[in-house]
């Protein structure tokens, strides 16, 4: 019997199906009679389509249809939660924007033959002038889209440039400037993004499987898109889902497309992505060109900070694009006090696939913007990177501490956390050894990072702050749901809002729901993903689903409580505020004899006629729960690598890390998620890239040109945490998912930066695969 | 074209095209959805058997290709309903999040153990270097394998590395 596990490592409850291979994905998923779609995607970034001949492919045997954009421009764009700039056309219409656009769709009686049946399609294009690099756009001397005035499509501006400027105009100031690239990258879940469609004739309701982290989204998206009577007329299910990372935070032309084709020929209509379509048709992530500049007093005192540069979003809009960006902008300062900030951040729209979350959203991208430029700022003013960032951090004595960025940070003892790292990881030792290496002319380095990410995206009125949300017919709003059942015979159905890929929110929701109630968890079921099943929900994402959701779940178990406290006490004829729940019953307190067992207490509960007089039966509760802030995890990194001078090649010796996320439900599955998150991180710092020729063209479109990090990339991770709870949620918790992917990028590079800074080498753009180290070395040797 | 082979134990065959891959035979006539498709270009590694004693990747490889051998796929490991000390492992130590590489990362690190029953984190590291995983960052996969390791060996695990208490 597990119970009162809150904060212990309990085993997950999602691991028996997936270990046996019975987990039911997408397309684990079958129905009779279905059929299969394939697209047919431009090869050109930007072109004219002169003209489609669907003849060959129609004439293929099993295939049922051939769809282009006059069969589907009725149903408007591709509608987006933040519809600022050009929204998707769900097929190209005359025109392609990106490589990789849908230009028609092939139905067929199964994959193969829709392929065929793709393949068969011929499309005539005329080249168009293609604008592929955000910065470029950005000058608006070619346009992406003709019918829009500028490729700038929207602007985030904070903070005051003049005053930062007069702090650099000072001649007693230092002034650090380092122009750097955050690559664009692409998020690359193991699963391949999937939809079963199926339309119900003659009810006009959908059905809709999809590896999606925000079912009720894509509902609303469905109800506009074809005019159904309601929300409730579109079902969404997000069945077990193969990964996520921002890229199901969205919603996808092909989820609209195969509806369309499920109530246009009356089946079933399956569509699963290649990887090639994975990395074009899926959205993309970061892409930002910046300069951080920070102005220092000689004596390392941070006077002020400016991030000036271009996000890139794509050729389209979808669901949050330009609101990306304003999630960086709230970590934007980092954990340092500064008397002047400045931020700006044009958001371009480029002849790309859209670029939209991926694991941390903005926050990666500001926190390596600020770690990289204090790391720089502390060799040109010759001090300990560590000693630097003390001295400039917000003490514990300032929270909560306002940022001049507009934001109040809950808590925290950022100098702490980087204590316990300098004593955990040794870190005289570490440079102790770094100084023998250096001695024998090797390139040994030691990169720390600090981080403070705003997560447990909440409270719902950031929905309406800076940029308007249409929302897909649906509120506005960061709050969560949570439904608990305490069914009849005392077994517990729980009902989440958000959206897990992976992350246990299975195993964790019951520990809260059990820890609540004094029910083991081996009773308690928890329901997910299923719009039919759950009240609105925002869904998974910025690492939100504790701080919101396991608190909405909370909630709802204390009330369920509640009134099941009245039935004990009725029971054991005692007063209500005297009733205790444990071990699966109720007892009177300071009376652990004088109890009741569950079963008996839930059985009495739907039975009206034995319950108190007065009471209604069922013990059923619904919460919804908005917190009142942010929350904000922080944490302390280091990476030891040493560069081989012959090669370039970087190779990671150890990686140590302390992280405070507030309280910790279950210290297993943080440590997964800090494990997964750091690794991302390394891909991206070592690794990755989403990398176009001039013609546009995406030539990292498998995963041998696009290699995410493998087992023998990365070493064994010694993670160690402090805990400062937050007050923004009764459970104290703040978040862990996206913690690991925002600074470890920033930490390998302040690393490999260290390594090579006898060479005098300041920055080397990322990815740092050997071919760039070794012309970094080259150069600097020269 | 008719195809037959052993799986998981017991005869099969069925009737594919000639370019049918072997992982589309396992999903699609076998109704063994355990196997997953993540690439259909041999580099993640979601797709692996165990065929004839090796981890082979069934999306490069055809059906007709597998006539005559023997395969065990995720859903022919547990025996009597007890877990393969490799899946007991993964389960204790947190092998896997989203579930998806595991099937195919469970038969490589289950080959492994096969041929070395006490590999080095390096070598279990190698091994697994073909089956690319988004979520855990190998760390809790290398601690399952070890674990199973000691299994297999019949001695006692190595505790978990993780630090309770929240």
């Amino acid at each position: 019997m597990t119970i009162g596990v809150f904060g212990t490592s309990v085993k997950r409850t999602e691991d028996p199906a997936l270990i046996r291979g019975q987990g039911l994905f997408v397309d684990d998923i079958k129905r009779d009679n279905e059929a299969a779609a394939a697209f047919v995607r431009s090869p050109f970034a930007h072109a004219k389509i002169t003209s489609i001949d669907k003849s060959a492919a129609e004439a293929l045997p099993g295939v049922q249809a051939v769809y282009t954009a006059d069969d589907v421009r009725s149903l408007g764009p591709l509608l987006a939660q933040v519809p600022i700039g050009k929204l998707r056309p769900l097929l190209a219409d005359g025109v392609v924007k990106h490589v990789g656009e849908a230009v028609a769709m092939v139905v067929a009686d199964n994959a193969a033959t829709a392929r065929d049946g793709a393949d068969a399609v011929f499309v005539d294009y005329d080249p168009l002038k293609v604008v592929v690099d955000p910065e470029y756009a950005a000058t608006n001397e070619a346009l992406v889209h003709d019918d829009l005035e500028s490729n700038i499509i929207h602007t985030w501006e904070e903070g005051d440039a003049e005053a930062v400027q007069a702090l650099a105009d000072r001649e007693d100031t230092v002034v650090t400037s380092v122009k750097m690239v955050n690559q664009r990258l692409i998020p690359t879940a193991i699963e391949p993004r999937g939809v079963l469609a199926e339309w119900q004739h003659g009810y006009d309701r959908v059905t809709l499987h999809s590896t999606t982290q925000q079912p009720h989204a894509v509902a609303g998206a469905l109800a506009l898109t074809f005019g159904l009577p309601g929300v409730s007329s579109a079902r969404v299910i997000a069945p077990e889902v193969g990964g996520g990372f921002g890229r199901g935070l969205n919603v996808y032309a092909e989820e609209m497309l195969a509806v369309f084709a499920s109530r246009e020929l009356g089946r079933p209509v399956r569509w699963i992505e290649t990887r090639s379509e994975a990395s074009k048709s899926t959205t993309h992530g970061r892409g930002w060109a910046a300069t951080a500049t920070i102005v220092s007093e000689p004596d390392g005192n941070f006077l002020a900070y400016s991030l000036v540069g271009v996000a890139d979003m794509g050729a389209y809009s979808q669901n949050f694009s330009v609101a990306i960006p304003v999630l960086g902008q709230f970590t934007m300062p980092g954990q340092y006090k500064w008397d002047a900030i400045y931020w700006k951040m044009d958001c371009v729209h480029t002849h790309t696939p859209t670029v939209d979350a991926y694991r941390g959203a903005g926050r990666p991208e500001t926190s390596f913007y600020v770690e990289r430029a204090v790391d720089t700022a502390a060799r040109d003013l010759g001090m300990d990177p560590i000693e630097l960032r003390k001295k400039n951090f917000f003490q514990p004595e300032d929270f909560p501490a306002a940022t001049l960025i507009g934001m109040s940070m809950d808590s925290g003892d950022y100098g702490g956390n980087l204590d316990v790292l300098v004593e955990k990881a040794d870190i005289a030792g570490l440079r102790a050894m770094q100084e023998t290496a250096r001695a024998e002319g090797r390139y040994f380095g030691v990169g720390i990072a600090t981080f403070v990410e705003a997560c447990g995206l909440a409270p719902s009125g950031f929905a309406d702050a800076g940029v308007s949300w249409a929302g897909y017919g649906l509120p506005s709003a960061f709050n969560e749901s949570a439904v608990v059942r305490v069914h009849p015979d005392a077994s517990v159905t729980v009902v989440t809002g958000t959206g897990p890929t992976g992350q246990g929110h299975e195993t964790v929701w019951s520990q809260i729901a059990s820890d609540r109630l004094g029910i083991p968890m081996e009773r308690i079921t928890v329901v997910h993903g299923d719009t039919k099943d759950t009240p609105m929900g925002i869904g998974t994402g910025g690492s939100r689903s504790a701080a919101v959701g396991g608190v909405a779940v909370a909630i709802a178990a204390d009330r369920t409580k509640e009134k099941a406290a009245k039935v004990a006490a009725h029971l054991l004829e005692a007063s209500e505020e005297d009733i205790v729940f444990a071990d699966n019953g109720a007892h009177v307190a300071g009376s652990p004899d004088k109890n009741v067992p569950w079963t008996d207490i839930a059985a009495t509960a739907y039975q009206p006629h034995k319950m108190p007089e007065g009471m209604e039966a069922g013990l059923d509760m619904t919460a919804f729960f908005d917190p009142s802030n942010l929350t904000w995890p922080y944490g302390s990194h280091v990476a030891v690598v040493e560069v081989d001078p012959e090669t370039g090649d970087v190779e990671l010796l150890k990686y140590v890390a302390v992280d405070d996320c507030g309280n910790i439900i279950n210290p297993m599955i943080v440590g997964g998620q800090l494990h997964g998150g750091i690794t991302q991180g390394i891909g991206q710092a070592l690794l990755e890239a989403a990398v176009f020729d001039d013609e546009g063209t995406l030539i990292t479109s498998t995963l041998t040109d696009y290699p995410i990090p493998t087992a023998t990339d990365v070493p064994s991770f010694d993670l160690h945490k402090t805990t400062t709870p937050t007050d923004a949620n009764p459970l104290g918790v703040k978040g862990i998912g996206e913690a690991g992917t925002i600074v470890s990028t920033p930490t390998i590079v302040n690393a490999v930066v260290d390594a090579l800074s006898p060479l005098g080498i300041k920055h080397i753009e990322m990815p740092l695969r050997p071919r760039r180290v070794w012309e970094a070395m080259q150069e600097a040797r020269a | 074209m008719q195809v037959s082979m052993t799986v998981n134990g017991g005869e099969v065959s069925g009737d594919v095209e000639a370019r049918t891959l072997l992982v589309h035979f396992i999903r699609e006539n076998l109704h063994l959805t355990g196997t997953h498709v993540g690439c259909e270009s041999g580099y993640c590694g979601a797709c692996t058997v165990i065929l004839d004693s090796k981890p082979v990747k069934s999306c490069s490889m055809l059906a007709v290709q597998a006539e005559g051998s023997s395969i065990t796929t995720i859903e022919g490991l547990a025996s009597n309903g007890e877990l393969h000390p490799v899946q007991e492992g993964f389960w204790e130590r947190h092998g896997l999040q989203c579930g998806f590489c595991t099937p195919g990362m469970i038969m490589s690190s289950v080959a492994l153990l096969e041929e070395n029953d006490n590999p080095s984190e390096a070598e279990i590291r190698h091994s697994i270097e073909g089956n690319l995983c988004r979520c855990t960052g190998y760390h809790n996969i290398v601690k399952a394998v070890e674990y199973a390791g000691a299994k297999v060996r019949g001695e006692e695990p190595p505790p978990p590395d993780w630090e309770e208490g929240s």
